[in-house]
């Protein structure tokens, strides 16, 4: 039997790690967005509270922020539920948890990202837009997010891939993920290397894959460009 | 009142040792990774594949697997292995404090690696040609060009670098440290506190990296003069 039939549960903690990683990705790209967009607004105070955004989830540790979400969150929900007369005890799941807090970490990074990337843009090009009588949003779908793609594409890679071992902290607050798996299988056969190693090696196919995936991306929003030579 | 600081206050001398355990073990960490770190760059620019792809297999197999995975093979994998728990090694690699800090300086080293090598690679070209036409030899040509310029032109990145470490080391809390995350982990289960306990150590994390970024800022000024734009 594969890892003494503990092969099987670990595989399936490994679809969730990427269903987890997934879908904080897509909420970081939102929160990424609006928080560049906020960094970029004319309006001073929508600009320092965009700023002071990256600046928070930065300085503290991911898995700070995970314990504060889930404990703290938890705890913080059922007080002000208490206080409002509400007397059933309110759970939150791991995954929801997970998602919001990795969702809300690296939306701050993203923003970062985002906002480089819309800054590389020419000036010319939203002009040009709007010579052709496209309206504020037309602009920003049709000109200026295809184009942010392509400037965007490394820095969303080195978030993606530091997501994706991020996940491996959620563990920590009881989500099955194949971390968690892998716990559990080390402490029934007394054989942690073995377990640690497999999803170690899990882990890296996992990069490697999206690093083949993102090259390939990368090349593709960069068509007709020419790279500068050396 | 829904949220109650006294008993944080109470604890606060919990959190200021944890505060120096964090700063003890980033310092361990980050030295040993420097250490290890320096040789594997010199790896990374080798123009030999036999030199070259050891240090680019480990840096990637590194930085590719969770930080996490890494710490777990070291402090619960290891014991595994007869060989291993029967060896002299056994009585450092059973302290959690000591694989913590082994498991966070493999984990820098790679990543200081990468950088290091970057920065050599990007050494002026002309600054090679002068150093070969003054008849130096590869070493002194290391020695005294090349590690000395590109030390210096990492500095921003590591510190980039440094203040990841600093993060990382809360996942020693997870090994049973009480580090500024495990002050917090003990203050939250003690008194059922957990926004007020994890809100504090929050809080100590970014006044750590604040004051990171100034000493940063300061050794920047101080080894990237030469670099700075020219004030009129």
């Amino acid at each position: 039997m594969m890892l003494h039939g503990y092969g099987s549960s670990i595989l399936d903690g490994a679809w969730l790690t990427i269903n987890l990683a997934l879908t904080s990705m897509s909420l970081a790209i939102a929160l990424g967005l609006i928080g560049a967009a906020f960094r970029l607004s004319p309006l001073k105070w929508l600009a320092v509270l965009g700023e002071s955004y990256t600046t928070l989830i930065r300085g503290i540790p991911d898995l700070v922020l995970i314990l504060l979400i889930f404990y703290g969150g938890q705890d913080l929900v059922n007080r002000i539920a208490l206080a409002l007369g509400y007397t059933r005890y309110i759970d939150i799941n791991p995954f929801v948890a997970g998602v919001c807090t990795m969702g809300f970490i690296f939306g701050a990074y993203l923003s970062e990202t985002f906002r480089g990337a819309f800054m590389a843009i020419p000036k010319g090009q939203a002009e040009a837009g709007v010579a052709y009588g496209m309206g504020g949003a037309q602009v920003f779908w049709r000109i200026l997010v295809p184009q942010m793609i392509r400037f965007a594409i490394p820095g969303f890679t080195n978030n993606w891939l530091v997501l994706t071992k991020s996940t491996a902290l959620i563990s920590v607050i009881g989500l099955q993920d194949m971390m968690f798996k892998a716990k559990n299988a080390a402490d029934a056969t007394h054989e942690p290397f073995t377990f640690f190693l497999a999803v170690a090696a899990l882990y890296l196919m996992l990069t490697s894959l999206s690093l083949l995936v993102l090259r390939y991306l990368e090349k593709h929003y960069s068509v007709g460009i020419k790279a500068a030579e050396l | 009142m829904i949220l109650d600081y006294n008993l944080i206050w109470e604890n606060l001398p919990l959190y200021f040792n944890g505060a120096l355990l964090t700063l003890k073990v980033l310092f361990i960490s980050l030295a040993l990774g420097l250490i290890l770190a320096i040789p594997l760059a010199l790896m990374r620019v080798s123009r030999s594949p036999l030199i070259n792809f050891p240090a680019w297999l480990y840096t990637y197999v590194i930085r590719g697997t969770p930080m996490l995975v890494q710490l777990f093979l070291i402090y619960y994998g290891l014991a595994q292995f007869e060989a291993v728990r029967q060896s002299v090694l056994w009585s450092y690699l059973s302290s959690a404090t000591f694989c913590a800090c082994l498991a966070f300086a493999i984990n820098t080293s790679a990543y200081s690696a990468e950088l290091l090598a970057g920065s050599l690679k990007s050494t002026p070209h002309g600054e090679i040609e002068a150093a070969k036409a003054m008849g130096m030899s590869r070493l002194t040509l290391y020695r005294r060009i090349l590690m000395p310029s590109a030390l210096r032109r990492a500095l921003p990145q590591y510190s980039n670098e440094v203040l990841m470490m600093l993060q990382t080391t809360s996942l020693a809390s997870i090994v049973t440290l009480v580090d500024i995350t495990g002050a917090a982990r003990t203050v939250s289960s003690r008194f059922y506190l957990p926004f007020e306990a994890f809100i504090t150590a929050g809080l100590i994390y970014l006044a750590l990296t604040f004051i990171l970024v100034r000493l940063f800022k300061l050794a920047e000024r101080h080894w990237l003069a030469y670099l700075a734009p020219r004030k009129y």
